[in-house]
């Protein structure tokens, strides 16, 4: 293919795309992410092929490989289109019926279809599942549309259209005007507004600027950004670019967490097919704008997704955090200034230019625009990646869509924020999800984990278990959160093993602010955050675990064992 | 070695994208590596040694040749994973980053393999293995055992 010189260009490939687009009766679609390969959907993908090819059928029906289409409790899975037909979870053995009835005979298999576990209602069709009639897919639905290894998929999805857009009709300023426009805010954490911070690293003097994808994703318990990165990686690249373009930046990189291996090489792949037809590199689409990108893998250290961390891993040393300011934005990669976006941050940039701040500032609240994916995960029903506007209330989330609690149990609260965050009780459960509710009521957004609990988690050990995390992940430079995580975590430890005191839990309190405040960075800014917050919500079952020597959970091995025994077992049901 | 080397810049940031390779070829980073690296990049073997010891990508010693990774992300975690993580290391005897004596099985522990919904989840030389119950371990690790 002959590299695109002219934003015409994009335009014909588009329309000749279109056109030589095979006529099919049916084309199948398996979802082939992370969990669909732990399920299986290799072997379904094999036995789809090999059928179809026994049969005759190459031509007739389509067969397409595609990223993660959300429903993760249900994997492996298929959606069948024209119509949007959900099958799932498949097995090989299922597969020559599936081409003998439903594509051949149009007879929908009742045994595949979706039944709601709670109503036994049936849903044939994707867009009528629970799971899925709540959400709003504005960055995951094109996934069943897109095969991320061909970015002619992304072209015949409207892809590099914004792009083209900006380069051709935007000044730089006019882009950054209408990413602060769209109330855009980052999707890593912070939600610090989107088009301010590229104003400031704009703004800067320098002889060149940088910009960062931070696909590190730390947070145990969520998988969004990965996906994205799997299912649809140009739209990544394609909001980088614009990005480059309105800070003015000529380089960037996307540094890819090491346990995202699929996300790594898909982005690698995306990345050098744009290279290739001229969508990276030197004159993009024939303009005077250059920019190139680099892809840096991590090496297991959860923080590297703090940018001062990232920016010292990228530069090849340990990834130590330091003071701010200066920010990125003033001293950032090689001492240039830097700006450093999410992932699904990155992904918004392409349908804000395309559809407009207008139109994209209509979906969500006063305060948080647009639409967030989180990772409902934990003892849920319906586990998955959930995209839903912002302002849609936990309930929503965990009930309609996630389909409650996993077998049969009672919630007791759900975590967000990661170990930075908190844990929301029952109370908070008609909370609507936007930044500043979830820290009004003592958690964070974070970067979308959503992890839910029922009666079976103990939150004594779920605390000790967060401090377990970041006293290991802890970088060691600054001394309250080298030493004081490690002192939260060895109280916790003894409470669990049956051995606290009630004075303990002052001690915890008084550690945790002083580690809280006192903390170079984010990582130990936040860490005490699941020790106050369960302090706050369950300080009962910190008693009980005290005073009784019981936790109330079933959890903590050395207290009342017989629960222990119990629970474990129902646990994994 | 040096072929390898040869591939890549000699800059600082060249650094962790060697140690990624070296780990790739030898299956840890081999001592004698290091003063190559070292070389090869005009910085001290102790700043490589600073670097690789800081990431927990790295390891010194190769591993066995089954690498169990056991997730003890939050998901996993609430779902059984503690349980199922004790039971391998009861059954390998062994703890988190050590090898069996025979070096068939090392074990491994990650924070998170993003496939949250269906943990708790196992990895075996990057196969994964989603929904480990207790019961599923010894199954499991007879089955590469017992692999040819
Ligand atoms: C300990 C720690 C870990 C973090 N991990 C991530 C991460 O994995 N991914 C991410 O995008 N941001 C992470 N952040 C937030 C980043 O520092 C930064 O705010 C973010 O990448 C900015 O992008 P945004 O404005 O698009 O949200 C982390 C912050 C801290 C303190
Ligand atoms: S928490 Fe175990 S895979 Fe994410």
């Amino acid at each position: 293919m002959k590299k695109l010189t002219d934003p015409s260009d994009l335009t014909a490939w588009k329309a000749r795309l279109a056109e030589q687009r095979p006529v099919r009766q049916k084309t199948v679609v398996v979802s082939n992410g992370t969990c669909g390969r732990a399920s299986g959907s290799s072997a379904v993908i094999e036995a789809l092929s090999r059928i179809l090819e026994e049969r005759g059928l190459q031509e007739a029906i389509g067969l397409e490989v595609t990223g993660c289409h959300g429903f993760c409790e249900r994997e492996p899975n298929i959606v069948i289109l024209p119509d949007g037909l959900f099958y799932g979870p498949l097995k090989p053995d299922d597969i020559p019926r599936i081409v003998d009835q439903t594509l051949l005979k149009n007879k929908v298999i009742p045994g595949l279809v979706y039944k709601d576990p709670r109503t036994r209602r049936a849903f044939h069709l994707l867009k009528d599942i629970p799971f899925y009639r709540k959400q709003m897919r504005l960055l995951t639905g094109d996934n069943v549309r897109i095969d991320p290894d061909r970015i002619e998929d992304y072209i015949l999805a409207d892809g590099y259209q914004a792009l083209s857009r900006a380069l051709f009709d935007m000044t730089a300023e006019e882009v950054i005007r209408e990413v602060d426009a769209s109330g855009l805010r980052g999707r890593g954490g912070a939600g610090f507004p989107t088009g301010k911070k590229w104003q400031f690293c704009r703004n800067e003097t320098a002889d060149r600027r940088y910009i960062i994808c931070n696909a590190d994703e730390g947070n145990p318990g969520t998988y969004m950004d990965r996906s994205i990165l799997t299912a649809n990686p140009h739209c990544v690249i394609e909001g980088m670019i614009i990005g480059a373009y309105a800070i003015g930046a000529a380089e960037g990189t996307i540094y890819v967490r090491m346990e995202a291996p699929h996300a790594l090489g898909q982005v690698t792949l995306a990345r050098d097919q744009a290279r290739k037809v001229g969508l990276l590199g030197r004159s993009i689409l024939g303009s005077e704008f250059h920019f190139d990108l680099h892809i840096v893998e991590g090496a297991g250290a959860y923080v590297c997704g703090e940018e001062t961390s990232l920016i010292a891993s990228i530069e090849g040393y340990r990834a130590v955090s330091r003071q701010r300011p200066p920010f990125p934005a003033q001293s950032g990669l090689w001492g240039r200034p830097t700006n450093i976006n999410n992932v699904e941050t990155w992904a918004n940039v392409p349908l804000i230019i395309r559809k407009g701040a207008e139109w994209y500032s209509r979906i969500g609240t006063a305060q948080s625009k647009g639409t967030k994916i989180f990772s409902l995960v934990g003892k849920i029903r319906n586990g998955g990646q959930v995209e839903v506007p912002m302002g849609t209330t936990l309930r929503e989330v965990i009930t309609d869509i996630g389909g409650g609690i996993k077998d049969g149990k009672k919630f007791k609260a759900v975590q967000t924020g990661g170990p930075g965050g908190g844990f929301l009780p029952a109370e908070f459960l008609d909370l609507p999800i936007d930044y500043d509710s979830l820290v009004k009521a003592g958690s964070t957004m974070g970067s979308g984990g959503m992890i839910v609990l029922d009666e079976t988690t103990c939150m004594v050990d779920l605390a000790r278990h967060y401090m377990h995390f970041t006293q290991e992940e802890s970088c060691g430079k600054c001394v309250p959160c080298r030493v004081g995580t490690k002192q939260i975590h060895d109280i916790l430890v003894r409470i669990t093993r049956g051995e606290g005191k009630e004075e303990d839990l002052a001690e915890l309190e008084e550690l945790a602010e002083t580690v809280k405040e006192a903390s170079l960075c984010g990582l130990g800014q936040g860490a005490p955050n699941p020790v106050l917050s369960t302090l706050r919500h369950f300080r009962g079952e910190y008693l009980e675990h005290i005073k009784h020597k019981r936790c109330p959970a079933g959890v903590c091995g050395e207290l009342s064992p017989p629960a222990r025994k119990g629970a474990r077992k129902r646990k994994h049901g | 070695m040096d072929e390898l080397l040869k591939e890549f810049g000699r800059e600082q940031k060249d650094l962790i994208h060697i140690l990624h390779k070296v780990q790739s070829e030898y299956g840890c980073i081999p001592a004698p590596a290091v003063p190559r690296i070292a070389e090869h990049l005009n910085i001290t073997p102790n700043e490589v040694y600073g670097v690789l010891t800081f990431y927990k990508a790295f390891r010194l010693q190769p591993p066995g040749k089954y690498t169990v990774t056991v997730c003890q992300g939050t998901s996993c975690h609430v779902r059984g994973g503690a349980a199922v993580f004790a039971e391998v290391k009861k059954q390998l005897g062994i703890g988190a980053g050590e090898t069996t004596a025979d070096r068939m099985f090392s074990l491994e522990t990650v924070n998170c393999f993003g496939c949250c919904a269906i943990g708790p989840t196992v990895v075996v030389n990057g196969r994964y293995h989603s929904q480990v119950r207790v019961a599923d371990v010894g199954p499991l690790l007879a089955r590469y055992r017992s692999r040819p």
